[in-house]
């Protein structure tokens, strides 16, 4: 009951209270008034929107393809029970213990084209403007988020590796598998369900970067990296459009649910089957 | 019955730093001794200026006493427009007039002020007259104008003259002609915090200024159909991408922030000859930029004129003051407090000789008195006399227009700077949000 109380109070209320305010329209000072679909049909009309909600899909596909293959293979190596694995592993999960604005405080001031690393250290190839070309700004936002990421995924499949019974791997040495047979055959199936919420918490995640954008970036250059979260942050906070800004919130939750969804299903009807021997 | 929902929806949202005395900010009476609340922003050496006046006030007042909390500059602009939405403002509330002023006029949240300032003359008369614009609310004033007013200043680097022996631009014929030499010499011709996005509309606002007068801008504000599109708009947009195209600008401008500070560095460094940027970046140059600006390296001018354009020379552009507005949720007792504040203690000598001594200039007749053996007398002086000579100072356009209009125009000022997007349709996009 006290967990249901609290969903409601800081779950669904605010939620219903941003579909209200969607359709009004209000500058977050005077008197709110409604004004039925008027900010839906301005947020629709705005090539803007469309815009907003391509960076993010790129963001997503972007950060998912290269999160996914990287930390599935750093988790089978964690895996192990070597003991220098388990210091590498520690040396890993450094970035997850540091906060989105910090990481982007400090890749900004590493890239920076005229007092960061490459100018530091004279090295030619280092000195480009990161974050002021549409493509090489787009590149950085996926190369941080991955570096934020991809330790905390290793970990999921770590886990999830660990879990794969022993005797399985025995079994296929007899019949003489190979190291990348036993990969391709035991380890991904068995981690079916690990890459699903490992995939789930990118997805659904990447919708919501703003912190790391914000301050990486500001969405720019022009509008090359501006993704939904940072869009509706702009014109609720910044313009004063608390209508249209909420009317993106929704977009976002609803588009936020269906990639939930998608991806539970992806997981499929047999998800209480077991692949578990014995059982 | 929207109302209270808003509130209720707004109070969620952040709770914020309390004020220093530990009492609630919520403006509501029935405290045993009255007591206003003041806002204002942190960072030295302004924060210290403002932090004494108050101790100042509080001091010579024991029965009417000011609480003040300080913020950083963006915390502070959503928390002020929250709270003020919310109906929790501070009795003081500081800001930047124009645009945001209106919206808080609008929506009946600040006191007007214009029948006290005619029962207290000498409190308006000892100020520049042109604080009072963006005070100015449709003939009303809501405002005391405050602080300091910073034009915005065409800064150059010496050495960099002198390395290739050039004479600093009379004219924006020069500035394009020296952006092919100090590109040869490996020199940037202009440093420029792009991503900062206002720092590049203060070009904007010279060149539409220069080419066409302050009326160009003026029709936008005052929301004239299709004003962006005047001929002088198009020319000082297409002029402005003229200079980028010709490399004008330090490569990599629009992912430098102005908040590092990193514009600056790049003067300061000789990495750049020349920079547009606000009269305040001068006292951080000289605490950051070493013996830059103690030995005399620093040159600063107003913006040059363009050939053949309208617009006199003498105009400056920039923020013509700070402003402070009373909540008109304040009680009677705290509107008192806050009304003796400003009529005895902003800006009287000492607060004067306080903001000199920062390096900027107060906006009081006279106030050049107190420049005298400041080390920062020359620049003090400079400032000083564009203030009082400009025909027109012009207020920032981001503050002076409302903020929706003003995260549109910056939108859009960022593509123009980009090269993504053309004059016409710079300004054909602009010309979509005039009058919102």
């Amino acid at each position: 009951m006290p967990a249901l109380l609290i969903f409601v109070a800081f779950g669904v209320i605010p939620l219903v209270g941003v579909l209200f305010l969607s359709f009004t329209s209000w500058d977050g000072l005077g008197v709110i008034q409604m004004s039925g679909f008027t900010s839906w049909r301005a947020v629709f009309a705005d090539p803007g929107l469309m815009h907003a909600l391509w960076v993010t899909l790129l963001v997503m596909a972007a950060s998912w393809a290269v999160q996914t293959p990287a930390s599935i293979l750093l988790g089978v190596f964690l895996a192990g029970q070597q003991r220098y694995r388990a210091v590498l592993a520690v040396l890993y999960f450094i970035p997850l213990l540091l906060s989105s604005a910090a990481i982007a405080i400090a890749y900004k001031a590493l890239l920076d084209p005229n007092f960061g690393l490459g100018a530091g250290l004279g090295i030619e190839l280092l000195i480009q403007d990161w974050l002021g070309e549409p493509v090489l700004a787009f590149s950085v936002v996926i190369f941080v988020v991955s570096w934020q990421f991809i330790p905390f995924h290793s970990l999921l499949y770590q886990g999830g590796v660990r879990q794969i019974p022993r005797s399985m791997y025995e079994a296929a040495e007899i019949d003489g598998a190979g190291r990348t047979r036993k990969f391709f055959s035991i380890t991904l199936p068995q981690l079916k369900y690990t890459i699903i919420t490992s995939s789930t918490l990118m997805v659904v995640g990447s919708l919501t970067f703003f912190d790391l954008i914000f301050v990486l970036t500001a969405g720019g250059p022009g509008d090359a990296t501006r993704v939904l979260a940072l869009d509706m942050y702009k014109r609720g906070f910044q313009a004063n459009l608390m209508g249209p800004a909420s009317a993106i919130a929704v977009i976002l939750v609803l588009v936020g649910l269906a990639l939930a969804l998608f991806l539970r299903r992806l997981g499929g009807r047999d998800a209480n089957a077991s692949q578990m021997e014995g059982v | 019955m929207g109302v209270p929902l808003g509130a209720a929806l707004a109070a969620c949202g952040t709770s914020g730093p309390s004020p220093a005395g530990g009492t609630g900010a919520s403006g509501s009476g029935g405290n045993a001794a009255a007591k206003a609340t003041y806002w204002f922003l942190s960072t030295q050496p302004q924060e210290g200026v403002r932090t004494r006046a108050v101790e100042r006030f509080n001091k010579a007042n024991p029965d009417g006493q000011i609480d003040f909390t300080t913020m950083q500059n963006d915390a502070y602009k959503t928390k002020i427009k929250t709270a003020i939405g919310a109906g929790q403002a501070p009795t003081i509330i500081w800001g930047w007039g124009g645009g945001t002023l209106r919206t808080y006029v609008q929506a009946n949240q600040v006191e007007d002020l214009t029948s006290w300032f005619e029962e207290n003359k000498a409190v308006k008369d000892r100020l520049f007259p042109s604080s009072f614009g963006a005070a100015t609310i449709d003939g009303k004033i809501y405002a005391m104008p405050a602080e300091t007013m910073q034009p915005i200043i065409l800064f150059y680097n010496k050495k960099a003259f002198e390395k290739i022996g050039a004479e600093p631009p009379k004219s924006w014929g020069d500035i394009m002609a020296l952006v092919p030499k100090f590109n040869a010499a490996g020199i940037a011709p202009f440093s420029l915090g792009g991503q900062s996005r206002w720092t590049n509309m203060m070009w904007l606002e010279f060149l539409f200024d220069r080419i066409g007068g302050p009326e160009v801008f003026q029709a936008v504000f005052d929301g004239e159909k299709d004003a962006w599109s005047h001929p002088s708009s198009i020319e000082a947009l297409t002029k402005m991408q003229e200079l980028i195209k010709a490399d004008g600008f330090i490569k990599g401008f629009s992912s430098i922030t102005a908040d590092s500070n990193a514009d600056q560095a790049l003067l300061y460094t000789g990495k750049a000859a020349m920079m547009l940027h606000g009269g305040w970046t001068y006292g951080s140059m000289a605490t950051d930029g070493g013996d830059f600006v103690s030995g005399g390296n620093l040159g600063y001018m107003n913006f040059p004129p363009v050939e053949g354009g309208k617009g006199d020379p003498g105009n400056t552009v920039g923020n013509p003051g700070q402003y402070l507005s009373i909540s008109s949720q304040a009680t009677p007792e705290q509107k008192e407090i806050a009304k003796k504040f400003f009529a005895t203690t902003v800006l009287n000598g000492e607060e004067v000789k306080e903001w000199a001594d920062t390096g900027a200039v107060p906006i009081v007749n006279g106030a050049d008195s107190a420049f005298a053996g400041s080390k920062d007398e020359d620049f003090l002086k400079f400032v000083y006399n564009i203030a009082s000579n400009a025909k027109a100072f012009a207020q920032s356009w981001d503050q002076a227009l409302s903020p929706t209009a003003a995260e549109v125009l910056l939108d859009n000022i960022a593509k123009l700077f980009q090269l993504s997007i053309t004059p016409e349709e710079f300004a054909s996009n602009m010309n979509a949000v005039i009058g919102s």
